[in-house]
């Protein structure tokens, strides 16, 4: 099998806190072929933008964050690069791409200053070169009159104009992996689904793989091929997306799925919901974290924490119980 | 962006227009009465009758303003009765050394503190960190005259490096004019760049929280840019509103630091118009330290204009 583009092995991610050490990540593996959309979704506070930032080593190591394990892109462990190495992989190799794009963009400099900053990091170019690149990439992601874009601030444009800007800042170096941190989020529906059609067309495009971080289960559908399901800093299922919406395994899937409101369903009755609350990082149970909201857990989840293993193919699940869940549900069902 | 500049400088005009009122009035709310201090304790009813009628003290008072008024937009505001010279005459003597000292004393303050607050911000936590917090507050702690009096001290009378007291104007040499002025400038700006460098570094903590510094960071930016380029431009509002603050402050006089190193600045002669009731130089200086106010708030709000591209629309 050809080697993944970028490799995750058992990474943790630590901070300091003051109340001490919190461990946001525990042990995330999983990996992103060329050119795929994967899909990390969960809840909030469950380490999915932590993994993120991890991917690119944003956290500040000196003082509050630490790293373990390994995250090998293209063979090459970045947690063992120097800091100027990784600057050279940051914005060219890998790029990135935020929730909210009003407040990640520099509100003093020109979107094309912000731009040709990204251009001449990374690549021996005039500034002249430079600028004509930038209104290329404004004009790339759809932005109208490029040429007059260039010189404004990110305050004169919309919501979904900045957002554009960042892919195009993200996009500036052609990277092989862009990891998108919500980048729908703070953008209104119809806008939405602009950013997520420029997304795919440019990973078609590109070939480009795209690491889809997001909660919205619908947006995941729509672009994923490969799905994560992260729950309190551990990855508790992996599957290709029909297979994850036709058949989770995973309690905490099983919620999340029933947890979508359906056009068609019946609006008489109450939204499921997942019972209970994440427990905090600093209280992380011994066994199954997701025992203490789980209606199926016993104790031995209470006391052990079940291991990621291999359903089968790639589709993979954290619990003990999964086989025997489905079976009651499939004769539930009959 | 003109007019907003326009609109600016329009706005000063009603806030100069209270403040001769101000000063105008400020004859008649503090208590004696400046012709008897004039004339002196011997003076006749008489005399001081025919003073007062001869100097336009028994007008209405809005004609008397309005007389003030018409003067001082000439330029003219009035004459000493103590000095006996004009009293543009008597501030523009007085201006230069007080102008020298503030412009060292800022200089000084803004060269310590800004790298010192950048540091402690980006080192936040840092032992490098709290001794800086800690020399501070000792700083905003401590008086400056105090200061002034240690460093001239050990400077000058142990030491013999610098002159102890005085003031040598620019035409008698640079350096003889500059090392009168240092160490009154240390004292004043040393304490000054306490108050600025913890604006710089609580303003600099705020900003390197910000998403663009994570977004600056994921491009490859390098940190020392993310800190120079990115985030100390966005984090110069708040700090050149405190420099701004305390350089209009330093004009205004520091009296007791006038006082201590005998230098003939504007501080003095409000100190000695005030025991001398020589109300003409004390509603000349204030409507000067008003206008140079108005002014440094003026130039604030411009440089804002220039540093933040949202200010102005």
């Amino acid at each position: 099998m050809e080697q993944p583009l970028l490799e995750i092995n058992n990474l943790k991610t630590h901070f300091k806190t003051e109340r001490g050490r919190v461990t946001a990540v525990d042990g995330i593996s999983f990996s992103v072929e060329k050119g795929e959309i994967l899909g990390v979704v969960g809840e909030s506070g469950c380490g999915k933008s932590v993994t993120a930032q991890s991917i690119l080593r944003l956290f500040d190591e000196k003082y509050t964050a630490s790293y373990e394990g390994e995250i090998k892109l293209q063979g090459e462990n970045l947690l063992q690069l120097s800091k100027a190495e990784m600057e050279k992989i940051r914005g060219n190799e890998v790029s990135m791409i935020f929730q909210d794009p009003l407040s990640s963009l520099n509100p003093v400099f020109t979107i094309g200053y912000q731009l040709m900053e990204t251009i001449r990091i990374h690549q021996n170019r005039t500034k002249k070169q430079a600028r004509q690149m930038a209104i290329d990439l404004l004009r790339m992601t759809g932005i109208p009159s490029p040429e007059k874009r260039v010189s404004e601030y990110p305050h004169q444009l919309s919501g979904g104009m900045r957002q554009r800007v960042m892919i195009a800042m993200a996009l500036a170096c052609k990277p092989k992996l862009l990891i998108a941190d919500e980048p729908t989020t703070a953008l209104d529906v119809t806008i939405q689904a602009q950013i997520l059609d420029l997304m795919l067309e440019l990973n078609e495009e590109l070939g480009m793989a795209v690491v889809f971080i997001t909660h919205d289960l619908g947006v995941v559908a729509e672009v994923c091929t490969r799905v994560v399901v992260m729950y309190l800093g551990q990855v508790v299922e992996e599957a290709n997306v029909e297979e994850l919406f036709t058949t989770p395994l995973h309690p905490y899937t099983k919620g999340l799925m029933k947890a979508i409101p359906q056009m068609d369903g019946d609006r008489s009755q109450k939204l499921n919901v997942i019972g209970g609350t994440v427990p905090a990082l600093n209280a992380i149970p011994s066994g199954c974290r997701f025992a203490s909201r789980c209606e199926f857990a016993n104790d031995l989840c209470k006391e052990k924490a079940p291991d990621l293993q291999v359903h089968e193919g790639n589709h993979k699940v954290r619990c003990w119980h999964y086989a025997e869940i489905s079976n009651k549900e499939a004769a539930r069902h009959a | 962006m003109y007019i907003y500049i326009l609109k600016r400088i329009f706005s000063l005009v009603p806030v100069l227009f209270v403040v001769s009122i101000v000063a105008f009035l400020l004859i008649y709310l503090t208590p004696g009465d400046p012709v008897s201090v004039m004339l002196g304790q011997e003076a006749t009813a008489e005399q001081i009758e025919a003073l007062r009628e001869q100097m336009g003290f028994n007008d209405p008072l809005y004609l008397q303003y309005f007389h003030w008024l018409i003067n001082v937009l000439q330029g003219n505001l009035g004459d000493s009765y103590f000095m006996h010279m004009p009293v543009t005459t008597a501030i523009v003597e007085h201006l230069g050394p007080t102008l020298s000292i503030a412009v060292l004393a800022e200089l000084i303050a803004i060269l310590i503190a800004l790298p010192v607050g950048i540091l402690a911000a980006k080192h936040r936590g840092s032992l490098m960190d709290q001794f800086v917090m800690g020399f501070t507050l000792t700083g905003m702690a401590i008086p400056s005259f105090l200061f002034g009096l240690i460093l001239m001290l050990v400077l000058g009378v142990k030491l013999g490096w610098l002159p102890v007291a005085g003031y040598q104007p620019l035409s008698t040499g640079f350096w003889n004019y500059l090392q009168y002025l240092l160490m009154p400038g240390l004292a004043l700006g040393i304490i000054q760049s306490a108050l600025i460098a913890r604006m710089t570094r609580s303003s600099m903590l705020e900003v390197l929280n910000a998403d663009f510094i994570k977004t600056a960071r994921s491009k490859g930016v390098k940190e020392r840019s993310i800190i120079y380029v990115h985030a100390l431009r966005n984090a110069l509002l708040p700090i050149i509103t405190v420099v701004g603050q305390t350089f209009g402050l330093l004009l205004a006089g520091a009296v007791v630091i006038e006082t201590i190193f005998n230098i003939p600045g504007i501080g003095q002669l409000v100190l000695n118009s005030i025991q001398s009731r020589d109300y003409a130089v004390i509603q000349g200086v204030i409507l000067m330290v008003a206008f140079f106010y108005v002014i440094i708030n003026l130039v604030i709000d411009l440089l804002y204009m220039l540093i933040d591209p949202r200010v102005g629309y």
